[in-house]
């Protein structure tokens, strides 16, 4: 495989609640390479969706290093991570998180404007992610007028509109049905192939880790195993 | 798209909520053109007023005349300059629901009183020489659509002809402007003489008196000069400046700036509550939302500006609308009151005001909530759900 693009080392986080200190993940280690599309597993709590947002910049570890395409992510401040984020990855949620004030068209748009690129370019952008997903017809639609299999592919477009390296995705599928998840993987799946997007993403679903190219088991704030699919 | 598109958007999201809180922040700043437009209109009639012209009326009332005599007596009188006097005729033009100032006078004597005032239609001297002809003020015929050489019946409340006609019949000689704001525009004189010849009662006798003084640091004294001539005859007189009686006028209805200032700033605290809550309330609903922003990219501090111009736009726009109106009506308002209010009008400083008030408003109640944005912890926000 080539060389990584996430590099985590000895990572800790804890979370101090009063004179309780949690460590939800110890001293942990992982490395994913450009081009990778990762399964993360494990059992409820076993600290996945926190490992997702340290790697993803939402947070910071309380030791340990990560570095993203060559960026120590894990020293820059609050401000830095912001602009890092915008221009380096994108995030896909279990309930899409999508604006219900905005269509879907203006949804995707929505990253965009932290660039410099006019009006008419980010229009076209995004009409563009749109088409990439299947639903350049659905642009004028509000979230509300789409099906949860729809919100989460135009969730998806606008996770890659910016053309970030990284994709991460936390239990995309957790909402949708059999049918609709197998879409929506399949379309991460030509994201990753075609596209070149690296691929994170959190699962409780085997089949959904089928998909991927290989799986990594968290147990406890630990890495079980690492075999590739 | 842009930023303001999403911010426009979030104000929408509960249209009921935020077209009642825009209603109230109309109401408010209506209601502050228009008080702030009364306040205008007695702090300018005050300032207006001439400080070298003194009114000599009767001692015990208003409505109580005082003899014509008195005229040469108070033009001897030591700082006088020169005196004219007038007569309330309770005059009005169809309706006698819808009085308005109209007064015998002397035509000579008023421009020597009121040297300011300039002719601005027809001519003095015609109106000097027509014994029934009348002087008219230029806000006066605009109303009323009077041009010179209109022959109009004016009715009086008070005075009947010596034949027993309530209706007297002028001819409009010349027309008037103040010079200023037209708030002495309101006004219709006609000849004392004719007057006083043709009424059934009350001969020899006028309503008050105006008096200009040679040298206006020295109106108390002349003042007090006049009424000590009078004391103890039949009619005693009270002389005051004519500020100082605007000013005891105005006092009649109370501190009028200070119960407006009071009005507003109770309008404006119940604003801060009711705009500050909305803003709250909508921020506080969207937390994931804005959350999901800040994985975007957003930084906090743009976070933070988004909901102050959401706060801003409110205010700015509603506000907006409230003066807009409040100068609209106010206009409308004016020829109607200017009779009792003149200078009722939302001049620059009031607007000027306004502007910073709303903009105020936008700020302080946008504040608490934009800052709780800002501070929002994305990772916790997210996992809130
Ligand atoms: N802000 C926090 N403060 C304290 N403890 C936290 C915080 N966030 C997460 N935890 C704890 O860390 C542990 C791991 O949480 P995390 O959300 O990463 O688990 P997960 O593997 O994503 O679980 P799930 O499959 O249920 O989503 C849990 O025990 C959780 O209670
Ligand atoms: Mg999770």
């Amino acid at each position: 495989m080539s060389e990584s693009l996430v590099s985590v080392r000895d990572v800790s986080k804890r979370y101090v609640k009063g004179k309780e200190r949690v460590e939800v993940l110890h001293s942990l280690d992982l490395e994913v390479p450009a081009g990778d599309f990762l399964a993360l597993m494990g059992p409820s709590g076993s600290g996945k969706t926190t490992l997702l947002n340290l790697i993803g910049g939402l947070d910071t570890p309380s030791s340990g290093t990560i570095s993203i395409g060559g960026d120590r992510i894990d020293q820059m401040s609050s401000a830095q991570l912001a602009r890092w984020r915008a221009r380096n990855v994108g995030f896909i949620f279990q309930f899409y998180n999508l604006l219900p004030v905005l269509t879907a068209q203006r949804n995707v748009e929505l990253p965009l404007l932290l660039t410099k690129l006019g009006a008419s370019e980010r229009k076209r952008r995004a009409l563009t992610a749109l088409k990439v997903v299947g639903l350049e017809d659905r642009a004028k639609h509000y979230p509300r007028e789409l099906s949860g299999g729809q919100e989460q592919r135009v969730a998806i477009a606008r996770a890659f509109v910016s053309d970030p390296t990284l994709l991460l995705a936390d239990e995309p599928t957790g909402d949708l049905d059999r049918e609709t998840a197998d879409e929506v993987l399949d379309l991460l799946q030509i994201l990753n192939r075609e596209h070149g997007k690296t691929i994170i993403m959190v699962t409780h679903d085997p089949r959904a880790a089928d998909h991927a190219k290989r799986t990594v088991h968290l147990d406890k704030g630990s890495l079980v195993d690492q075999a590739a699919a | 798209m842009n930023t303001l598109h999403l911010v426009r958007k979030n104000l929408g999201r509960k249209k009921v909520r935020t077209l009642f809180t825009g209603l109230s922040i109309v109401i408010a700043f209506l209601l502050f053109g228009l008080l702030g437009a009364l306040r205008n209109s007695f702090t300018l009639g005050v300032e207006l007023a001439g400080a070298d012209r003194l009114i000599t009326v009767h001692k015990v009332s208003l409505v109580q005349l005082l003899p014509i005599s008195y005229l040469r007596n108070i033009q001897s009188t030591e700082g006088v300059d020169k005196v004219a006097h007038f007569t309330w005729f309770g005059g009005y033009y169809q309706d006698p629901k819808q009085q308005f100032f109209a007064a015998p006078t002397d035509p000579e004597m008023l421009f020597e009183v009121y040297s300011e005032w300039k002719i601005v239609d027809g001519s003095l001297d015609a109106w000097q020489r027509n014994r029934t002809g009348m002087l008219i003020g230029q806000s006066m015929a605009t109303i009323n659509g009077w041009k010179v050489g209109d022959r109009l019946p004016i009715g009086s409340t008070i005075y009947a002809q010596s034949d027993g006609n309530r209706s007297w019949e002028f001819t409009v000689e010349a027309i008037f402007s103040d010079g200023a704001d037209g708030a002495n525009e309101q006004a219709l004189y006609f000849h004392y003489d004719y007057f006083d010849e043709a009424r059934q009662f009350g001969q020899g006798q006028v309503g008050w008196y105006v008096t200009k003084v040679a040298d206006p640091d020295t109106s108390e004294e002349v003042a007090r000069a006049i009424d000590i001539q009078f004391a103890n005859s039949a009619a005693e007189t009270k002389t005051s400046t004519e500020k100082g009686w605007v000013q005891g006028f105005a006092q009649q209805f109370g501190n009028i700036g200070l119960i407006v200032t009071s009005i507003l700033g109770a309008v404006f605290f119940t604003m801060l509550l009711v705009a500050g809550n909305t803003m709250a309330q909508s921020v506080r609903e969207r937390t994931s939302e804005l959350a999901v922003l800040k994985t975007l990219g957003f930084s906090d501090a743009r976070v933070m500006r988004m909901v102050l111009y959401e706060s801003l736009m409110l205010a700015v726009v509603a506000g907006g609308i409230g003066l807009l109106l409040s100068v609209v009506m106010a206009g409308g308002m004016r020829a109607a009151v200017s009779q009792f209010l003149p200078g009722f009008a939302i001049n620059s400083d009031t607007l000027l005001t306004g502007v910073g008030l709303i903009i105020l408003l936008g700020l302080i109640t946008g504040l608490l909530p934009a800052l709780s944005a800002m501070r929002l912890n994305v990772v916790t926000a997210l996992a809130r759900r």
